[in-house]
């Protein structure tokens, strides 16, 4: 298999073909932000915190599915980049309701901790409080809209390591929303195995276990890593 | 010309309230009116939201007594569970409690009020606070002020946070109390008891000097209503409701807050978001009612401790038997900090508190539940209708300062019409009107304001509506 080579801020990388700049900054410990990235499934691109700066390419690609080329030369924290990372968390931020003080994650949340990463005091924008609802038809599990960033990492989850595909990206832009089955209630859709995955894989507190009060989410990260290495190396253990 | 004066901000209480003082033409003092003008709208953006947030949710109504919605909430949503929580998770919450009443009371005492009558109902505004009273007095403050964390630190012992610990859950509490908890709060409590000893001591030695106050705060007959419990012993987690009048007689007892509506009613002004709780059967504005320490130590048999059963029996010689001035709340409020250290002794000796069993789980058995327990304030009704998958429907909250709300008025109005005479007003006449309304502790929003000056606003404004003069104090 051939080797890439690259620069990732200034220092020399050599990755295989075919791996993301995402995947090359990790093996070179250069930290880049995430949100909708989760090891053990595809990469989508949706969250827009990966997004690095290549020169010679005049636009901002998101590292996260963005394959590395011969003698690339990539930035990954310029002000700039700091700048927009910081105007994406916002932007999520002012989409949703996200009321950190009665979430169930509030603590053990990957959107607060990107917040504290980019440096997010306050948002610049004005919050839309949309009028989103709260699914908890399942017997075991909730969907609150109002947390939910649309990373879709319980979509991927659910279809490619559970194999079920409950989960699914409703509408258009503002209007857009995960869905459960063919838009129905999670409580009635045959295919949930009720596994819990989509409640480990989300980074908010959107999907959540009933009964949770604010701050009790606990998530298993590791078994879906352990699910993926168990079906893909063979490896039983954890 | 008719003549109105207010006080806007009211100051030294929680939250943002103004009172009105309309004068007649002969620049008497014709009515007061206290107003609330703050709106929170709980009630209406709790709908839609999983039961089990509430809370967590209303929780932040309050940043002095998160633990009172903590625990109205979390029995409404016993009861939407239809479970009967361990043991050990109602002694939990019960000690929790204590540790709010506690450190509620002696910030009220301590912090907010005590510089009235310490420092002189005319004294320096700018002095008359918190931190006048630590440059006057700083043993006193101190002492004061480690009671209160006290309390705070009981609260935190349990929930891991002081203020807004969601720990109360429907089906009992998050975590149990540690050994090392429970050690603190034993080495602490003499000190603590102390404390309110040495207040007890201040206060009664004076009331001597205080007896126009006695007089004209809020003195009035009323119906008190609260929490007691077996053989009419003072309550504040469970029991029953009673209602007793201003001769100690019975009006109602053991009803259950299940039935609440049938009551007591609800009527609402135009010039307050605060609404007008009343006893049903005696109608509207009739039905006046208090609730709170007053009316905690006025309906109750008995502390059943015994250091709080002594200064129960003086408070009631002292009183002449049903304590019917305003002004005795805060006497109340320190029996009640003596009974609630004692009742924590009890709890913290029984060796089953440190039992780990303290979360029952069950799914939504019921579709509406109420959920009653006595806050710092008062009576504290949390109702909630959910749909079958547990959803809020529908939220009604009847909270303390609210069922005083009555009560306050006619306090104000009371101290208006005495102290208020003539066409020069002080400041010092404005402070005891406004001292009316920190009789009762009156817990208006989610956030202290304990600490720090509020400016004081006053402006007459003629019966056109245009204003006449306009005083600040900074």
């Amino acid at each position: 298999m051939s080797v890439r080579t690259l620069t990732i801020n200034n220092i020399p990388v050599a990755v295989e073909e075919g791996k993301t700049i995402l995947e090359a900054a990790k093996e070179a410990d250069i930290h880049i932000p995430t949100l909708c990235h989760l090891d053990g499934v595809s990469d989508v691109g949706a969250c827009r915190l990966c997004l690095v700066e290549v020169e010679n390419i005049n636009k901002l690609l998101p590292a996260c599915v963005t394959q590395v080329t011969e003698e690339m030369v990539v930035h990954t924290n310029t002000p700039k980049l700091q700048e927009y990372r910081r105007m994406a968390v916002e932007l999520i931020f002012a989409e949703g309701n996200h009321v950190c003080a009665i979430c169930v994650a509030n603590g053990n949340c990957e959107l607060q901790d990107a917040a504290i990463q980019v440096g997010m005091d306050h948002t610049r924008f004005p919050y839309r409080f949309p009028e989103r609802g709260v699914d908890v038809s399942h017997p075991q599990f909730g969907i609150d809209h109002n947390r939910c960033i649309l990373c879709t990492r319980c979509v991927r989850v659910c279809d490619e390591i559970e194999g079920a595909h409950v989960w699914d990206v409703a509408q258009r832009g503002e209007n857009c929303y995960i869905a459960s089955g063919l838009s129905q209630p999670w409580g009635e859709v045959d295919a949930c195995t009720s596994c819990g995955k989509c409640v480990d894989a989300c980074p908010t507190g959107a999907i959540f276990r009933q009964g949770t009060t604010s701050a009790e989410k606990e998530r298993d990260r590791a078994k879906l890593e352990f699910v993926v290495n168990a079906r893909s190396k063979q490896e039983w253990t954890r | 010309m008719t003549k109105k004066i207010v006080i806007d901000p009211v100051t030294r209480i929680e939250g943002h309230a103004k009172i009105s003082i309309y004068l007649n033409d002969a620049g008497e003092v014709d009515d007061a009116r206290f107003h609330v003008v703050e709106y929170r709208g709980f009630e209406k953006f709790c709908e839609g939201r999983p039961f089990t947030e509430m809370a967590g949710i209303t929780a932040r109504i309050c940043g002095i007594c998160p633990v009172s919605h903590l625990l109205a909430s979390a029995k409404t949503g016993d009861k939407i569970l239809a479970v009967k929580i361990p043991a050990t998770a109602e002694k939990l919450r019960r000690l929790m409690n204590l540790g709010q009443i506690t450190q509620s009371h002696a910030l009220s005492f301590f912090h907010l009020s005590s510089p009235d009558w310490l420092l002189g109902w005319d004294s320096d505004p700018a002095q008359r606070n918190l931190f006048g009273l630590i440059a006057a007095d700083p043993d006193l403050a101190r002492a004061g002020i480690r009671l209160r964390q006290f309390g705070q630190t009981v609260i935190e012992l349990l929930g891991a946070k002081k203020i807004h610990a969601a720990w109360a859950v429907p089906g009992g509490v998050r975590s149990p109390l540690s050994a090392g908890g429970v050690a603190w709060i034993r080495e602490r409590l003499p000190e603590s008891r102390a404390t309110v000893k040495m207040a007890l001591d201040l206060f009664k030695n004076l009331m001597g000097s205080l007896t126009t106050e006695i007089e004209q705060f809020g003195q009035f007959p009323s119906l008190f209503m609260g929490l007691v419990g077996k053989n009419g012993l003072w309550e504040h987690y469970g029991g029953h409701i009673r209602f007793t009048d201003s001769e100690g007689n019975i009006v109602a007892d053991g009803l259950s807050e299940d039935y609440y509506q049938d009551y007591l009613g609800e009527a609402v002004e135009k010039w307050s978001y605060l609404k007008f709780p009343y006893y049903k059967p005696l109608g509207y504005p009739d039905g006046i009612y208090r609730v709170g320490p007053l009316a905690r130590v006025n309906i109750c048999s008995s502390f059943g401790t015994s250091e709080a059963n002594k200064e129960l029996q003086e408070f009631r010689e002292r009183a002449g038997g049903v304590a019917t001035s305003s002004f005795f709340y805060h006497y109340a409020r320190l029996l009640e900090i003596l009974a609630a250290l004692e009742r924590i002794e009890q709890l913290i000796d029984d060796p089953d508190i440190t039992s780990q069993r303290v979360r029952g789980n069950a799914g939504i058995n019921q579709l509406e539940g109420i959920g009653v327990s006595e806050a710092p304030r008062g009576t504290l009704f949390h109702h909630y209708q959910v749909d079958e998958n547990g959803l809020i429907q529908k939220v009604n909250l009847i909270i303390a300062t609210g069922q005083n709300n009555l009560a306050m008025n006619k306090t104000v109005a009371q101290i208006a019409k005495h102290y208020i005479q003539g066409t020069e007003i002080t400041e010092g006449m404005l402070n005891r009107v406004e001292a009316g309304i920190r009789a009762f502790d009156p817990c208006l929003s989610c956030s202290t304001h304990a600490a720090g000056q509020m400016p004081l606003h006053v402006q007459l404004v003629g019966a056109d509506g245009s204003v006449l003069n306009e005083v600040y104090w900074n």
